[in-house]
């Protein structure tokens, strides 16, 4: 049972990491390429997995939910989803100051909560949503380890694409607009409509991270979308692995994970009156960590690669 | 129907009150820091709590509120100089990213010493006071009066003393402040000097209109950002017309729609600004 125990837990951390993973890039494209600030990743995450939830989950008569369609569509749809209220928030403030965006981004995300528990008619308020399946049950029979394969492979793919993005003359638009806004202008790219392609992008890739999520776990509740689980981890993972670099969101998601993992065996030792203390100082290590990471070593794990050719920096 | 609306405004200028404190201090430290303040919230929370502890000695609530906004201004000071100082040389928007993990940390930090559940400052119901169908408490004299007495103390502080001049220069034109050599450090320090005791003097309202919790501060984020965006953020006096503005919309807005989306509200009138005219009711910055 011990081996089989462990062989189950790393088939959960694998998968959990792989769906961090996906978010990481999401953000990556938002943060690490274009200078965007979202600190919104869980409502983005929670649009996904809910949108995903109800397309896909059983009928019932409590909620709105419940049209029994196949995986492909709820992961469609949560894309939709969330790229539509991107679509919305980035028209707002793609004009002004990335300070702009992060407080609305942060308020959009607060809302999205609030609709979450209390629009029970739409989200089965706190009791959440069960039974939201498995996809390839009908082929292997609900086993994890299938499912960890295809987290891993779409991972691979927004990885693959991702990458694509970086190298393209878009990519480069982006990185231009991050590092020197009037330059980028002057070139004649319009700014703003780049600034909200990449938002949106971004915001779609989280949303699929939500869906991925959801057919994970089978059951979903407003509890797993707030704030710290949502928003900061995927931040601490990007910082640290590398904003800029997508193997570094990548790895960053798998160190961090593997951290935050950690240190719940360890506290998951302490006596069971410290449960809700143990918690906080898991968010207190994290949240050090984070500072240390911005002092020491703010480039992270893998630091963004240099452009190729001919560059005439006088600093390096 | 009148009653009601007149009611939710009296609520509506206690809840300003405690944002106003808030938006005071993002808006300077915004001004003159360039980045929005996420750890604001929490820094509520934890002048609310050295409040509590201040009450536990045996202390009544003015002196505890004392207490509290030297212990936050402090605590704010100590998290500038160990940590926001060094990322300074960098893009202020690293600093944003520092605020949002600091604001975790400090909430941790207070649940860790006090606890993940409700607390109040004193035990026992207040008799109201009734003017005809109003009910007003006495604590929400209290908010609303001590709101005004820092308020009008902030006012005598940037507009007759030397630093208080230096500060809003340098929120103004930070080069032309720099160039006629006001002491920047210097500047900063007592930013987060006053932007920390009213942010503790707001969280210690907050309490005592409600209940103590670690998220307390956070969960009041949002109204305070919509308040110091509404008033033009970097303008400390537009502060005030936003907070109450924003109080008393959210108060209002239970008429209408459920109380728990009184955040939405905010948002909502948040957005609408961003769109109509960004640079905020006083034009601070876009």
């Amino acid at each position: 049972m011990e081996l089989g125990g462990i062989a189950t837990y790393g088939v959960f951390l694998v998968t959990l990491a792989g769906v961090y993973a996906v978010m990481t890039l999401g953000l990556n494209l938002q943060w690490g390429f274009t200078g965007q600030f979202n600190i919104g990743v869980a409502g983005f995450f929670a649009v996904g997995a809910y949108t995903s939830a109800l397309l896909t989950s059983p009928a019932n008569d409590a909620y709105v939910g419940g049209f029994a369609l196949a995986f492909p569509v709820g992961l469609a749809g949560a894309v939709a989803a969330s790229a539509l209220i991107a679509l919305v928030i980035g028209w707002v403030t793609m004009r002004l100051r990335t300070d702009y965006l992060a407080i609305a981004t942060i308020g959009i995300a607060e809302i999205i909560r609030l609709v979450l528990k209390n629009e029970e008619w739409l989200t089965n308020g706190v009791r959440g949503i069960p039974g939201i399946p498995r996809p390839l049950a009908g082929f292997v029979g609900d086993n994890p380890l299938a499912y960890m394969l295809l987290v891993l492979a779409i991972l691979a793919l927004v990885f693959f694409l991702a990458e694509r993005a970086r190298t393209s003359p878009w990519g480069r638009v982006l990185r231009a607009i991050r590092e020197n806004e009037s330059a980028a202008m002057a070139a004649g790219k319009d700014i703003a409509r780049f600034r909200l392609e990449a938002f949106v992008v971004g915001s779609a890739i989280m949303g699929a991270g939500g869906s991925l999520y959801a057919h994970f776990l089978g059951f979903i509740s407003p509890e797993a979308f707030d704030p710290l689980h949502g928003t900061f981890l995927v931040w601490v993972m990007l910082i640290a692995g590398g904003s800029g670099n997508n193997l570094g969101a990548v790895v960053g998601a798998i160190v961090i994970w593997a951290l935050w993992s950690g240190t719940e065996i360890l506290t998951g030792m302490l006596p069971p009156e410290y449960v809700t203390q143990a918690g906080a100082l898991r968010v207190l290590l994290i949240g050090l960590l984070l500072q240390v990471i911005l002092v020491a070593r703010p480039e992270g794990l893998l630091p963004e690669p240099k452009p190729k050719g001919r560059t005439r920096d006088p600093e390096g | 129907m009148w009653t009601e609306l007149l009611q939710l405004t009296i609520y509506g200028i206690v809840l300003g009150s405690v944002l106003t404190l808030g938006a005071i201090g993002v808006s300077m430290i915004f001004g003159i820091l360039r980045f929005a303040h996420f750890a604001h919230g929490d820094l509520m929370t934890l002048g609310a709590y050295f409040g509590l502890f201040a009450v536990g000695l045996g202390l009544p609530v003015w002196a505890a509120l004392g207490v509290a906004m030297a212990g936050t201004a402090l605590v704010a000071v100590v998290i500038d100089q160990t940590l926001y100082r060094r990322l300074r040389r960098t893009q202020p928007v690293i600093l944003l990213i520092s605020s949002f993990g600091m604001a975790l940390a400090i909430r941790s930090v207070v649940q860790l010493v006090w606890g993940p559940n409700n607390q109040v400052y004193k035990q026992g119901i207040q008799l109201p006071h009734r003017i005809g169908d109003i009910v007003v408490k006495p604590d929400h004299l209290w908010i609303v009066g001590g709101a005004v007495t820092l308020v009008v103390a902030m006012h005598l502080f940037l507009s007759r003393t030397r630093m208080g001049k230096a500060m809003r220069a340098m929120a103004d034109n930070m080069d032309l402040a720099l160039i006629t050599g006001i002491p920047a450090e210097r500047v900063i320090v007592w930013t987060w000097v006053i932007g920390g005791s009213l942010a503790a003097a707001a969280g210690v309202f907050l309490g005592l209109d409600t209940r103590l919790h670690p998220v307390m501060g956070w969960s009041v984020l949002l109204p305070v950002f919509a308040a110091a965006i509404l008033g033009g953020i970097g303008k400390p006096y537009g502060a005030i017309a936003g907070g109450m503005a924003i109080g008393i919309a959210m108060e209002v807005s239970t008429m209408v729609v459920a109380p728990a989306y009184k955040p939405a509200v905010a948002f909502a009138i948040m957005v609408l600004m961003l769109i109509i005219r960004p640079q905020g009711l006083f034009g601070g910055r876009s």
